[in-house]
């Protein structure tokens, strides 16, 4: 599904990813835990494909396509999802128009015929309820005036009507709390199955308790330095980052 | 003709405005000759204007906008067109649907393509040359005196050859308690016809205590001939009285139009102007608006979408003159290759006018690094229980938006699109009129199409 191998990035002349690989197969749940500073949410933002980042070295290939030379919007277009760590507030954009407009550029990308304004709130409609997203909320500008929690749900929402084969969760547990991170993961789980993969990035172990991993690594300095099962998060969650950076170092 | 006289006298001796050469050689047949209260008009126009004259960027009021394109045209008066629909005028006039409607080509009424029938009892629309030859006692009483606290706070010098010029225009006349439930449409289309030309038109609303009337102004000329267009707007609102006054300017591309609305809101009355342009050469809408008695309320909005080297420029004072006045201005533009957007705004607030309630907020959007935004907001505040704040910003489109959208993929030009229609629209939605609304967010639509951006379906 994806592959990353020895990957380099520099932001304004600093080496943020210092030879990160990372392979992700179809129908595995990858977490990607590390300290502040680490490099999670460079690596999340290189994968999107937002500007402002140096690829100096290394290779991103997904779905058998070379990735970085692609654009945000061909990156999604052929199944990546980045749910953002602050998904951003625009005034004037109706989430509804937001909605439809991005399921119909993918649906015209697949050559599937555009959803008109009816068929589109039908099928709104059928993934609302479960994230206990209201009609007030979609008639709102996207994210504008939302609460942390219905932001998160936001991009589940959006992950769930764009069914992509890749979701990448940037930190989407940070200010969440337990009933709303709740409604997340069960949002993230229903989307699994044996053709998509799932990477959560994370600071906390907490989230991995609802999303449960396959693989787990950890993040320090710019690479992977360590890697394992779910065990691998519990033992973060006791011993602390510094403990097993020291130990892998 | 007496006009041209006084000009030939004027105190320099020279044409006040060596732009309008062409009005000495052919001197236009203006309304009300040989009636001393008109002449006055004229007359007081006329020495206000040799006075000040054309202003130059040295001149405060004028620092931003830059009037030097005028004085490369020598103009003569716009042709007076009784017969035929000019091509691009029938799209306008499509847009007034089956409402009343009044109608001017270059500034001259043109009876034929108007609906002056129909109308409530104890309202009057009609024609400014023809109530003027008809000694017309509300004319004669209120023509250059509609807003007497307004009209000499302030140099304008193009208000002063409005009056000086002045042709023919609209007159809405509402008695008190007169409600016109649709709403009234104002046609302008100028046609040059190959000559450069220029028209003076002269409007006047007085909306009678509780009266209510909602008028809606489309113009639009031919994009082959430079056309000046001076204008100027009485707007008197008794007390009481709400009056929606929306102006959508799509002008000509070698269009210059100049206009200036004083209006009046006396106590427990609102006056809404809302100013949507989205075309022309050089665009600059003055704005003076007191809120003369208590508890006015005033709106006084607009939106612009510009590119080439087109300049818009708004400029307004809001006089709060009494207590517990509410003022809300918003201004909004799109600026794309070197295109020029200006906003001035100051509010006063006397020192009686206590809980006043004033916000005012402009931004431009700049698509183009040769594009370029000026803001200026000035707030001079006597009374000490006020509430007032201002905002004003200029920058690029939004990376963040257009990063999240395309990572949802949405394409770089469809989000784009979005951005920037989604910029003025929230704008737009200050329109309380609802057909107006969508009306002028078509508008923002049909522009965006024809500035090549795609607008997603």
């Amino acid at each position: 599904m994806l592959h990353i191998k020895d990957l380099h990035v520099t932001v304004e002349d600093r080496e943020i990813l210092k030879g990160l690989s990372l392979d992700i197969g179809p129908g595995e749940v990858h977490a990607i835990m590390g300290p502040n500073g680490s490099g999670k949410s460079t690596l999340s933002h290189v994968l999107a494909g937002r500007e402002g980042y140096r690829i100096t070295a290394g290779e991103v290939v997904f779905r058998d396509r070379p990735m970085l030379d692609l654009e945000p919007e061909e990156r999604a277009n052929l199944g990546l999802f980045l749910a953002f760590q602050y998904p951003v507030e625009i005034a004037g954009v109706t989430m509804n128009t937001f909605l439809r407009t991005a399921v119909n550029a993918l649906r015209k990308h697949r050559g599937e015929p555009e959803l008109d304004p009816l068929q589109f709130v039908k099928l709104l409609r059928s993934k609302t309820k479960a994230l206990g997203i209201s009609d007030e909320m979609l008639k709102r500008p996207v994210n504008v005036g939302f609460s942390g929690g219905e932001k998160k749900r936001n991009e589940v929402l959006q992950m769930a009507l764009l069914e992509p084969a890749l979701a990448v969760l940037d930190e989407t547990d940070s200010g969440l709390d337990i009933d709303a991170l709740k409604i997340v993961a069960d949002g993230v789980n229903a989307l699994r199955g044996p053709d998509r993969s799932v990477l959560v990035i994370t600071h906390y172990q907490r989230l991995l308790n609802y999303i449960v991993p396959d693989h787990v690594h950890v993040l320090a300095g710019g690479r992977i330095v360590r890697s394992g099962g779910q065990e691998l998060a519990h033992e973060l969650e006791a011993k602390g980052y510094a403990d097993i950076i020291a130990a892998a170092a | 003709m007496a006009i041209m006289a006084a000009r030939a006298d004027a105190p320099h001796g020279t044409a006040p405005a060596p732009f309008l050469a062409g009005f000495a050689d052919t001197p236009p047949d203006l309304p009300g000759a040989g009636r001393p209260w008109v002449e006055a008009l004229r007359a007081q126009g006329l020495e206000t204007f040799a006075r000040l004259g054309v202003p130059t960027r040295k001149v405060e009021a004028w620092k931003y906008t830059d009037l030097r394109r005028l004085s490369k045209l020598s103009l003569a008066p716009a042709p007076v067109l009784t017969d035929g629909v000019p091509a691009g005028l029938d799209t306008l006039l499509a847009a007034t649907g089956e409402s009343h409607r009044v109608v001017f080509v270059n500034g001259w009424l043109r009876p034929d393509l108007s609906r002056l029938g129909g109308l409530p009892a104890g309202v009057r629309l009609g024609g400014l040359a023809a109530l003027i030859e008809a000694d017309d006692p509300l004319v004669a009483e209120r023509l250059g005196r509609a807003v007497p606290e307004a009209s000499d706070a302030e140099p304008r010098p193009f208000l002063a050859l409005n009056a000086a010029l002045m042709q023919d225009g609209y007159v809405l006349a509402l008695d008190a308690g007169a409600v016109v439930d649709r709403p009234i449409h104002v046609v302008f289309w100028t046609e040059p016809g190959g000559v450069p030309a220029a028209c003076f038109p002269r409007h006047l609303l007085v909306a009678g205590a509780n009266s209510r009337a909602t008028v809606v102004e489309h113009h639009g000329g031919a994009d082959d001939t430079p056309c000046l267009t001076v204008a100027a707007y009485e707007a008197a609102v008794d007390p009481g009285a709400k009056l929606r006054h929306y102006r959508l300017q799509r002008e000509g591309a070698q269009a210059v139009h100049l206009s200036h609305v004083l209006a009046s809101v006396a106590a427990d009355a609102a006056y809404e102007s809302f100013v949507l342009t989205l075309g022309g050469a050089l665009t600059r809408n003055e704005g003076a608006a007191i809120l003369a008695g208590r508890n006015a309320d005033l709106h006084l909005n607009g939106a612009y979408m510009v590119a080439g080297d087109a300049v818009v420029d708004n400029t307004t004072v809001i006089d709060h003159a009494e207590p517990d006045g509410r003022s809300r201005e918003v201004f909004r533009g799109v600026l794309d290759d070197k295109a020029r957007g200006v906003f001035q705004g100051r509010i006063q607030v006397r020192r009686g006018a206590q809980r006043t309630d004033g916000y005012q907020l402009s931004q431009a959007m700049l698509l183009s690094p040769g594009a370029e935004a000026d803001n200026k907001p000035e707030l001079e505040i006597f009374a000490d229980d006020v509430k007032c704040s201002h905002g004003a910003t200029a920058g690029e489109i939004d990376h963040d938006a257009l990063f999240y959208l395309r990572s949802r993929g949405i394409a770089e030009d469809v989000a784009r699109a979005l951005l920037i229609e989604a910029f003025i629209a929230e704008t737009i939605d200050e329109i309380a009129d609802e057909p107006v609304r969508e009306q002028f967010l078509g508008a923002v639509r049909a522009w965006l199409i024809a500035h090549g951006e795609r607008i997603p379906t």
